[in-house]
């Protein structure tokens, strides 16, 4: 499937009804997002789709003239689901400002703290937020036809996980009261305690420091987090099998579930955890120790890799103004003309960008949002490409196979076609050996379905950091933070992937205080409006074109369709998501006027 | 005992069986107290919602992140019932900043559902709408109480806390007092418990929640920092940590432990684990009204600490007037955070800022 230009479509649409239908604000996701479609019930499609974002805060704006070494602790306050990424972010590009290495044990700890972080926040996404969407509450309401096949489907991997028939998974997802459900809110807190254990506090951590961290490393430290991180692999051993059973039976219950929330394959991930034996956090290095990162970068153009150098990755974004309430930088100041390494920086890359909010009535047809359009310049075909991180795990899972680096015993990436994942024996399961393999959509089946092995994943990354960390401890080496001095002048810039995807820090430094910082975490890539070339945002995106199969007419519909598309994309919004689900206004049966009007 | 008397006592009027919650986390917000309350376990947030509390009212909660509904109207229903009066009793929580809507000429800052014309409608109209029909009004989180990260000097929007917006004397119908629950986020069980105390004295099983005169409830917050770390051991014998990663005392590293109002170090964040200082983190004051401002750079050595370190093994009266007064300045939110037409937070707006009269 390919992004049609307005133009295209609106040649393809013709006549048709359409309804508006508006989910503001949208539920079960953090942060604010508005998603308006206009629906085309006969023939069962979304034919456009608007997303908009309630909220502006001016992180960029207040950050300016502060001291650097607060950018973690400020931040961090930008999510509450996953800020600690972003002090982890900050921590990097100060790291990488002030030239200072993390000392080996306090790496460790991080990646500790960061790997418990993805296995907790997707857990709760997925069987807490996202699972209410496949409960049986909502599957009776939306599609009782699919609830009759579903009690009649027994589950194949039900030796697993315990659930005999499709429709006992589906029950067991029933929000507080399904025993998965609440299972899965119990393993949500004792993750929070693995990361609390090397972070401090959930969500904002109290001991992550440019540096490192003030994490005592101690025997103690890492016994705790074992025995926790053991009951979870064990747990791990009934997800998977359970959402593979769940996902593959929406595929054969409902013929073309493939096409809902489907778009071109056009990811980003810009990788997951350093290895503290090859990152010096330079600049001039940074090809070669981005490269070593235990979940690999990497822009993927219609399944191919175009790169995973993280300077390539660097040196292509570019921030578009779009659809956005901000005034424009063009002819503000460049704070950064070359790189390190003498490449030239863009005036609309982070580290040039100047914000200036300028709030305003919401327009459709002008500017309707508080986020901005985050794109990546291909330099070989000149297309500002709307990447986007379908949630985070399929972008991950999706470039570390292609590129084939990653083999840490527990966790193996075969080049060009899939990862494995080893969990050793548990309490309750024997060995198991999980493969993902890349698959041959970017819809919200497959976004959701590799949340769950990328939970997998993290787990078994912190079996090999763990053995690292302990290592190191036995050999008398617990100093977790090196000392600096913020420099007069300097520049900086951490990449990492948040929970749901991409996150890149810029930073730029004059007189020991912060000139420039700019954070860019995922939901602007994925919730971005139309660009100032009229590309739409990945959401708007992926609900276009939307198939229906939900059985309710107009005037009950409940959208499942399209929130199992949004929803795939984990949203995380404190900066802007609303849903607003009207009773439907039938617009004109003609050729809507409106279609093409979308850019600016 | 002295209980209150509310309304629903009368004969026709028995006391609920539910309590609903309205939980607007659309200030200037992260979301991180509605995920901090998943978190907690005493009490777990499942325990009051399937009313497994015997005695007390059943939580019916309406968060837009925990909420079965789709979302738009299907979600937005329940404010609109609340606002006609029709969910009595409710609790009204407010999560994040609250932003100045009345410095710029158009636009919102943030909002949750829309005006018939289709514009959102801001958070600050659904304060004035629900506010007075609300059993008890809580702010969840130091964005929500005090103003917290986006009320920082230099901040575009005017953020400011619950009780600057509404006026600190500010009471329900019931004659509760705005009850902040502070915390950069909320430490998980803090919240729980504030309304697991609000559902007793709803079902007047409880006195009047005890407050102190920034509106936190006195068992939560009648404590410093420092009084429950257990580094005050090295504290006591002078020997302070000089990097990050000791275990010693870290008040030279930019600790603000000694004159911080939390209980982080007694409860830690979750069954016990986690924390600040007593884990390796600097306390940087994140449930204290003057947090960030007074507090940054969050690195360096508190002002205080270098005359009272010194003086530990003297004398503690001097220590504890010399905390007071350092505590009592902490306590007090910088003086950009207010409403009316006019932004004082030295943000300079090129296209914004009417400026045309001054604090209300």
């Amino acid at each position: 499937m390919t992004t049609m230009t307005t133009a295209e479509r609106e040649l393809q649409t013709g006549k048709r009804t359409l309804v508006e239908m508006n989910w503001d604000p949208v539920t079960r996701i953090v942060g604010s997002l508005g998603i308006y479609t206009k629906i085309d019930f006969q023939n069962r499609e979304v034919a456009e789709c608007y997303s908009t974002s309630s909220m502006f805060r001016g992180y960029s704006v207040f950050m300016k003239n502060k001291d650097p070494r607060d950018a973690p602790f400020i931040t961090s306050r930008i999510c509450g689901i996953c800020g600690d990424n972003h002090a982890t972010c900050a921590v990097y590009a100060q790291n990488m400002a002030c030239g200072m290495q993390t000392p080996n044990t306090g790496e460790w700890i991080i990646n500790l703290g960061e790997a418990a972080e993805y296995m907790f926040d997707h857990n709760i996404f997925q069987d807490n937020l996202v699972g209410v969407d496949f409960c049986e509450q909502m599957v009776k309401e939306t599609n009782p036809s699919v609830w009759a096949k579903a009690q009649r489907t027994p589950s194949p991997n039900g030796d697993k996980h315990g659930y005999r028939t499709i429709a006992d998974i589906m029950t067991s997802l029933n929000p507080f009261t399904g025993e998965f459900y609440l299972k899965a809110l119990q393993m949500s807190r004792l993750t929070r305690e693995m990361f609390c254990l090397m972070e401090g506090r959930h969500v904002h951590p109290s001991t992550l420091y440019p540096g490192g961290t003030g994490t005592v490393a101690t025997i103690q430290l890492f016994t705790d987090f074992l025995v926790r991180l053991m009951k979870y692999i064990d747990f791990m051993k009934e997800c998977v099998p359970l959402h593979d059973d769940l996902f593959n039976f929406f595929y054969e219950a409902l013929p073309g579930y493939e096409k809902v929330g489907q778009r071109r394959v056009l990811l980003g991930c810009w990788g997951a955890w350093n290895n503290p034996d090859e990152c010096d956090y330079t600049y001039k290095k940074m090809s070669k120790w981005g490269k070593e990162m235990y979940v690999t970068p990497g822009v993927i153009v219609d399944g191919e890799l175009v790169t995973n150098d993280l300077v390539d990755i660097n040196l292509g974004l570019r921030i578009l103004l779009g659809s956005s309430y901000y005034e424009d930088w063009k002819d503000k100041e460049v704070f950064v003309k070359k790189d390190p390494l003498g490449n030239s920086v863009d005036q609309r890359h982070p580290w040039n960008q100047t914000t200036t909010p300028k709030p305003q009535k919401r327009d459709f047809q002008g500017n309707y949002s508080w986020v901005m359009s985050p794109r990546w310049y291909h330099d070989k075909t000149g297309e500002y490409l709307a990447l986007d991180t379908g949630g985070g795990p399929i972008a991950r899972l999706w470039a570390t196979a292609l590129s084939g680096l990653v083999d840490i015993g527990y966790v193996k990436a075969h080049k060009g076609k899939s990862v494995t994942i080893t969990l050793p024996k548990t309490v309750g399961h024997p060995e198991m050996e999980l493969e993902w393999r890349i698959p041959k959509w970017s819809n919200a089946i497959e976004r959701d379905r590799a949340r769950t092995y990328f939970q997998a994943y993290a787990a078994a990354a912190a079996m090999y950091f763990v053995e690292k960390a302990i290592d190191q401890v036995h050999k008398g080496h617990t100093k977790t933070w090196a000392p600096f001095e913020v420099p007069e002048e300097a520049i900086g810039c951490g990449f990492h992937e948040a929970v749901r995807g991409v996150l890149s820090h810029h930073v730029v430094i004059r007189e020991r205080r912060i000139a420039n910082y700019h954070p860019y975490p995922p939901t602007p890539w994925n919730a971005s409006p139309r660009d100032v070339y009229g590309t739409p945002g990945p959401y708007e995106d992926a609900v276009q074109k939307t198939p229906i199969f939900e059985e309710n007419g107009p005037d009950k519909f409940k959208g499942v369709d399209i929130m199992r598309a949004v929803r795939s994309f984990d949203p995380c919004l404190p900066c802007g998501v609303h849903m607003y689900l009207g009773p439907g206004k039938v617009l004109q049966t003609q050729h809507s006027p409106i279609f093409g009007m979308m850019g600016k | 005992m002295q209980l209150m008397k509310l309304p629903w006592l009368k004969p026709e009027k028995p006391i609920p069986l539910d309590v609903h919650v309205i939980w607007l986390p659309d200030g200037m917000s992260c979301d991180g107290d509605t995920v901090s309350v998943t978190a907690a376990e005493q009490p777990p947030i499942e325990d009051l919602i399937l009313g497994n509390i015997p005695g007390i009212p059943k939580v019916v909660l309406h968060n837009r992140v925990l909420a079965y509904e789709q979302g738009g109207d299907n979600f937005m229903d329940w404010l609109y019932k609340a606002e006609k009066g029709k969910l009595e009793p409710f609790v009204l929580v407010i999560e994040g900043s609250i932003p100045n809507e009345k410095i710029k000429q158009e636009g919102y800052w943030t909002g949750i559902g829309n005006h018939p014309d289709g514009q959102p409608i801001t958070l600050t109209e659904w304060i004035d709408r629900l506010a007075p029909k609300a059993f008890a009004v809580i702010a969840v989180g130091t964005c929500a109480t005090y103003g917290g990260i986006h009320a920082m000097a230099g901040n575009p929007t005017g953020s400011m806390g619950l009780a600057d917006y509404l006026g600190w004397k500010w009471r329900s119908w019931a004659g509760v007092p705005i009850i902040n629950v502070p915390g950069c986020p909320v430490q998980p069980d803090n919240m729980t418990e504030t309304l697991l105390y609000l559902l007793y004295q709803a079902a007047q099983m409880a006195p009047m929640i005890p407050l102190d005169e920034n509106l936190r409830p006195t068992w939560l917050f009648g404590k410093t920092v420092h009084e429950g770390c257990d580094r005050a051991g090295y504290y006591e014998q002078g020997d302070f940590a000089h990097e990050y990663g000791s275990q010693k005392c870290l008040v030279k590293l930019g600790c603000w432990g000694p004159v911080v109002n939390c209980n982080v170090t007694k409860r830690g964040w979750m069954r016990g684990i986690g924390g600040c200082p007593n884990v390796g983190g600097i306390c940087i004051a994140c449930t204290m009204p003057g947090f960030p401002d007074k507090v940054m750079p969050f690195m360096d050595e508190p002002p205080g600490a270098r005359l009272s370190a010194v003086g530990a093994t003297v004398y503690g009266g001097v220590i504890r007037t010399l905390r007071q007064i350092t505590n009592s300045g902490i306590n007090k939110e910088p003086k950009w955070r207010h409403t009316g037409k006019k932004l004082t937070t030295g943000y300079e707006s090129t296209n914004y800022v009417t400026g045309r009269d001054g604090r209300q």
